[in-house]
């Protein structure tokens, strides 16, 4: 985990600029659907940090998200559009703030009691915005003015929201990558393999949890506002369960304890749902989608315990046998 | 609320109860006993209620043929369902039997699209327990009802006498506690979970054929009463089966009297008394045991 | 070696990116119709019904409408809002559709309508009944061609206050469509002298109805006000009656208590009455007609108010597409074709207000069996009131 080798420094640097001409070729659906697989991934980096890197299994992530995308529509004025300059980070502040209360009072729950207190708070959040006019009720509500800098950064255009995004997207993963290579990154990493002994040794551990807690609702308060601002719409649905569950199923699917799982996770998640949702390629029976995708998560658990990040291995032991990964073990 | 009305709502309340109790049962064993975050629970009561419709016309519409046909056809599936898909996960980051078990609720309901079609249906309940029982000066209660909260509380004691009083219950008690001890004093412990893993699913089945002429029959009807048993169990304490009885009862009043008093926050109730149970106590209202 | 995976791995995602974003470049000689409407969840058989229902008139008049062969592509939508503006973006930014036709769930189409108006898609909304989308998002663009959820609503308290009933309760599920039909009952009910003495809701889609049964058989009003559908609708009637209550206090309800869902619930509905713009035995001949092909076409499924819907869809689009001589850009000329008809429906013929949803004939039925037969026309040529739209 602390030193980055060739190989996947070789990976996130072709990802990444891969990202970003992108836009070159690609359609204006294309920059679209890309940008939303980015936000997708930035909310599944903010779970796996959490996750993959300190145990903690948040089962309601998408609290935290849709707090940060209903901050971008109640926070921007009705009659014009606002700058993101401070309507970004109050949503990430709010985000964080939620995170905030959250994280005090379930981290003092371990294990399972953690994944569903979690899931009550988000729960909460889902019903404040569900079953009162604050936010619009269950039809959801309309962003009119999305926000921009003067027009040097005007983010109702998609090829700006796209970049926009993906600097958010780099920004997060190094943000991550130099936060868990850290004295904190490893304290966290600490508390994963054994919390026990952590405390044992006189190490308190809480302050870090929530620390590592606040930070993750943060990331995905940006997530939210990125996703607000992408379709000018936000609804109660973006805080349901079913959303938390997908993230975690995103970052299980690529690959947990490592960045690059929930990005190849986000990817992978949404290409497989629009792979077996094509008409083109499935006929009528692109309606029965849902069996596809599912028949695929089976064996990619039965076949890869790594996630798809141990795809590469799992490719070259079924071609080369399995000296490989001896091999790698030894360099 | 005037008195004879009080006590028709704890009847209900007594009754959604049992109902719950019944539906998450499944659940506490399997996720309790083998620690698998189980979220194909709710397809697996999808399924019993599907059986309930289709499996009826297979055996002349007798009601409890059908029962028990499910419970046969269940039990074999549950058995399969470990050998195929589990068996060789345990070893593994229990996260992985989460993605398992989601990869499993898309597949079974798309089997069910494809097989039984996407409308909703009825189920009669049998002749004999069609009729109602009078309450209050209008109002009537099913008998049905009542006959399901019965089978609630027979399966509840039966659950509590073969876990505390027998021996099979006893090797899969000191199984969930540690997997490696039982398998070293010669129990077979890959039989033991398949058994477990069978009855959860069966439980599941006979609480969604049981429910299916209460709730009928309609696609996505599995996804609805997923959260809420996991609320259940985890109240109760995992692996608690009194807990989880008592759990099913707390939530069971939460919700009717929630409803009726403060219809503004019915629906997030259930989860401010989880978030405050859980804060009071860690582990859930009774040890797991 | 590794590098050489990290080709082989951008290989085949470059390779699964151009698969599934592919966008054709055609001479757009078909008119491209994008039905974005649920075919997993809940409401996967309204969906069905809605696509048979356009594809029926369609094909009636030989595959062309306005002249130009008609071409369909779909997408799922999955009742989810969430996924709402990406599913229509794909729809009209990767398809290149014409005209999108959907959705089921309100919440759905209200972002639908948001991409609709903004991208000035030609949109037809052929269930969703949220008044919001021919109120305040009502748009040149956008069509209905169903129903707004005030409209059986309005239609049913004019009914139970000519009844005589004087104090009702209404029940729903909290969420905007039960909120909207309440309130299309509530202002005609006390209009005409009524009283609601009480709203009672339950969390959507929460189908524990028995503790607000029992404060319904504690209140004991005249009659009770509903909005339910689906397998919601089907429980509430099978508890309604299972309490007894059925007897000593009518239920009446909007029209989707009883839709689709009478087989269900096995004769415990029969008597009930409901409104909405559709019945059985209307005995218009446009109506036998679209049922005898309806069964002919597609085997094993009955017509439903669905298939109605998105049969009026097709015609809709039909006539605007005939006064343009097939050419959808025009937009203004293709609205004020259908601003102008006189739609001929299996319903009945209806017209479109100038916020572009059906001033119809709301109908008072009864499930006699399997059937919702009409008993009276409840409300003629209702109209919604539009709150908030501009163009009226």
């Amino acid at each position: 985990m602390h030193t980055i080798s060739q190989g996947r420094l070789a990976f996130l640097l072709l990802f990444f600029a891969g990202l970003a001409l992108y836009p070159l070729i690609a359609g204006e659906y294309g920059v679209d659907f890309v940008t939303k697989i980015m936000i997708y991934a930035i909310l599944a980096l903010s779970l796996e940090l959490l996750v993959g890197n300190v145990g903690l299994v948040c089962f309601g992530q998408a609290a935290f998200f849709g707090i940060g995308a209903y901050g971008a529509v109640l926070l921007s004025p009705q009659d014009a559009s606002a700058s993101w300059l401070w309507l970004l980070p109050a949503c990430v502040a709010a985000a964080a703030l939620y995170a905030l209360f959250v994280g005090a009072l379930s981290l003092r729950t371990k294990g399972v009691y953690f994944i569903m207190v979690t899931l009550a708070f988000a729960q909460m959040a889902y019903y404040v915005v569900h079953d009162t006019p604050l936010g619009g009720g269950t039809d959801g509500i309309y962003l009119y003015f999305k926000p921009g800098l003067d027009s040097a950064i005007d983010l109702s255009k998609p090829h700006t929201l796209y970049y926009f995004t993906l600097v958010f997207l780099v920004w997060t993963f190094v943000f991550l990558a130099i936060l868990l290579r850290s004295h904190f990154g490893r304290a966290l990493a600490g508390i994963k393999i054994n919390e026990q002994r952590m405390l044992a040794s006189g190490f308190y551990t809480y302050p870090y949890k929530l620390a590592a807690f606040i930070t993750s609702g943060g990331i995905a308060g940006l997530a939210g506002f990125l996703f607000a601002v992408k379709d000018g719409f936000v609804n109660p649905e973006m805080m349901s369960w079913h959303l938390s569950g997908a993230l975690l199923i995103m970052i299980i699917l690529g690959g947990l304890g490592y960045l690059e799982g929930a990005l190849i996770g986000a990817f992978a998640f949404i290409f497989l749902q629009e792979f077996f949702k094509s008409d083109a390629i499935f006929g009528s029976f692109a309606k029965h989608w849902q069996l596809g995708l599912g028949l695929t998560i089976i064996a990619c658990v039965a076949l890869l315990p790594k996630g798809l990040i141990g795809l590469p291995d799992w490719i070259h032991k079924r071609l080369y046998g399995e000296k490989r990964i001896i091999t790698e073990k030894m360099s | 609320m005037d008195l004879s009305t009080f006590l028709i709502q704890c009847l209900n309340a007594l009754q959604y109860g049992l109902l719950l109790y019944l539906v998450a049962m499944g659940l506490t064993l399997i996720f309790g006993i083998m620690g698998v975050i189980n979220l194909a629970h709710g397809s697996f009561y999808m399924i019993g209620a599907y059986m309930a419709f289709a499996l009826a016309p297979m055996v002349g519409g007798n009601f409890y043929l059908t029962l028990i046909l499910g419970v046969v056809l269940a039990v074999v599936l549950g058995y399969v369902l470990e050998w195929a898909f589990f068996s060789y996960l345990y070893d593994r980051d229990h996260l992985q039997q989460v993605l398992m078990t989601y990869g499993l609720i898309l597949v079974f309901e798309e089997l069910r699209s494809i097989l039984v079609g996407d409308d909703v249906h009825g189920i009669q309940p049998p002749e004999l327990l069609a009729g109602t029982l009078p309450l209050g000066d209008i109002m009537t209660y099913p008998v049905y009802r009542l006959f399901v909260s019965g089978m609630c509380i027979l399966l509840a004691l039966g659950m509590y006498y073969v876990f505390s009083r027998t021996r099979l219950g006893m090797m899969i008690r000191a199984g969930s506690v540690n997997r490696e001890m039982v398998q070293s004093l010669g129990i077979d412990i890959q039989f033991l979970y398949r058994v477990v893993f069978a009855a959860g699913v069966a439980i599941a089945v006979l609480a969604g054929m049981l429910a299916a002429p209460i709730s009928s029959v309609y696609p996505g009807m599995g996804n609805q009463v997923l959260i809420i048993c996991f609320v259940v169990v985890v109240i109760g304490g995992i692996g608690s089966i009194r807990g989880a009885f008592f759990a099913a009862l707390l939530i069971g009043f939460v919700d009717t009297f929630g409803k009726v008093l403060v219809p503004e926050a019915s629906g997030v109730l259930a989860y401010v008394l989880m978030a405050l149970i859980l804060l009071w106590k860690p582990n859930g209202l009774f040890k797991a045991g | 070696m590794k590098y050489k995976q990290m080709f082989r791995v951008a290989l085949l995602a470059s390779a699964l990116l151009g698969a599934s974003l592919s966008a054709y470049a055609e001479d757009n000689k078909p008119i491209k119709v994008g039905f974005m409407l649920p075919a997993t969840g809940t409401y996967t058989a309204l969906g069905n019904a809605i696509e048979n229902g356009f594809k029926l008139y369609v094909s009636e008049q030989g595959g062309k409408l306005g002249g130009r062969t008609i071409e369909y592509v779909k997408v799922d939508d999955e009742s989810d809002p969430a996924k709402a503006t990406d599913n229509i973006n794909k729809l009209i930014k990767s398809d290149k559709v014409d005209v999108v036709v959907g959705t089921v769930h309100s919440g759905v189409a209200a972002a639908m309508a948001k991409v609709a108006k903004e991208t000035k898609t030609l949109l037809f909304v052929p269930n969703a009944g949220a008044q919001a989308i021919t109120g305040p998002m009502c748009a040149p663009n956008i069509f209905r061609s169903s129903f707004s959820n005030w409209q059986p609503g309005y239609a049913m308290g004019e009914v139970m206050a000519k009844k005589g009933i004087k104090k009702a309760v209404t029940i729903t599920w909290k969420y905007a469509a039960g909120d909207e039909s309440i309130k299309g009952f509530k202002d005609s009910f006390t209009k005409n002298g009524g009283e609601v003495i009480k709203d009672l809701n339950l969390p959507f889609p929460n189908v524990e109805f028995q503790a607000l049964l029992t404060e319904i058989a504690a209140l004991k009003p005249d009659a009770v006000y509903t909005f339910f559908a689906g397998g919601g609708a089907v429980k509430f009637v099978k508890d309604y009656k299972a309490a007894g209550l059925m007897d000593k206090i009518p239920l009446y309800g909007a029209g989707f208590l009883t839709d689709g869902t009478l087989e269900a619930q096995g004769g415990d509905a029969e008597g009930l009455q409901t409104a909405l713009h559709y019945a059985d035995k209307l005995d218009n001949p446009k109506d036998k007609a679209f049922r005898s092909a309806y069964e002919t076409a597609y085997k094993d499924m009955v017509p439903d108010v669905y298939a109605v819907q998105g049969y009026d869809a097709a015609q809709m689009l039909g006539i605007g597409l005939a006064a343009t001589n097939g050419d959808v850009s025009k937009q203004a000329e293709l609205a004020a074709a259908i601003e102008k008809a006189e739609i001929d429906s299996p319903r009945g013929k209806f017209t479109i207000s100038k916020a572009h949803n059906p001033v119809q004939d709301i109908y008072l039925r009864e499930a006699k069996g399997k059937e919702n037969v009409v008993v009276e026309v409840a409300s003629k040529a209702l109209a919604d009131p539009a709150t908030g739209c501009p163009l009226k």
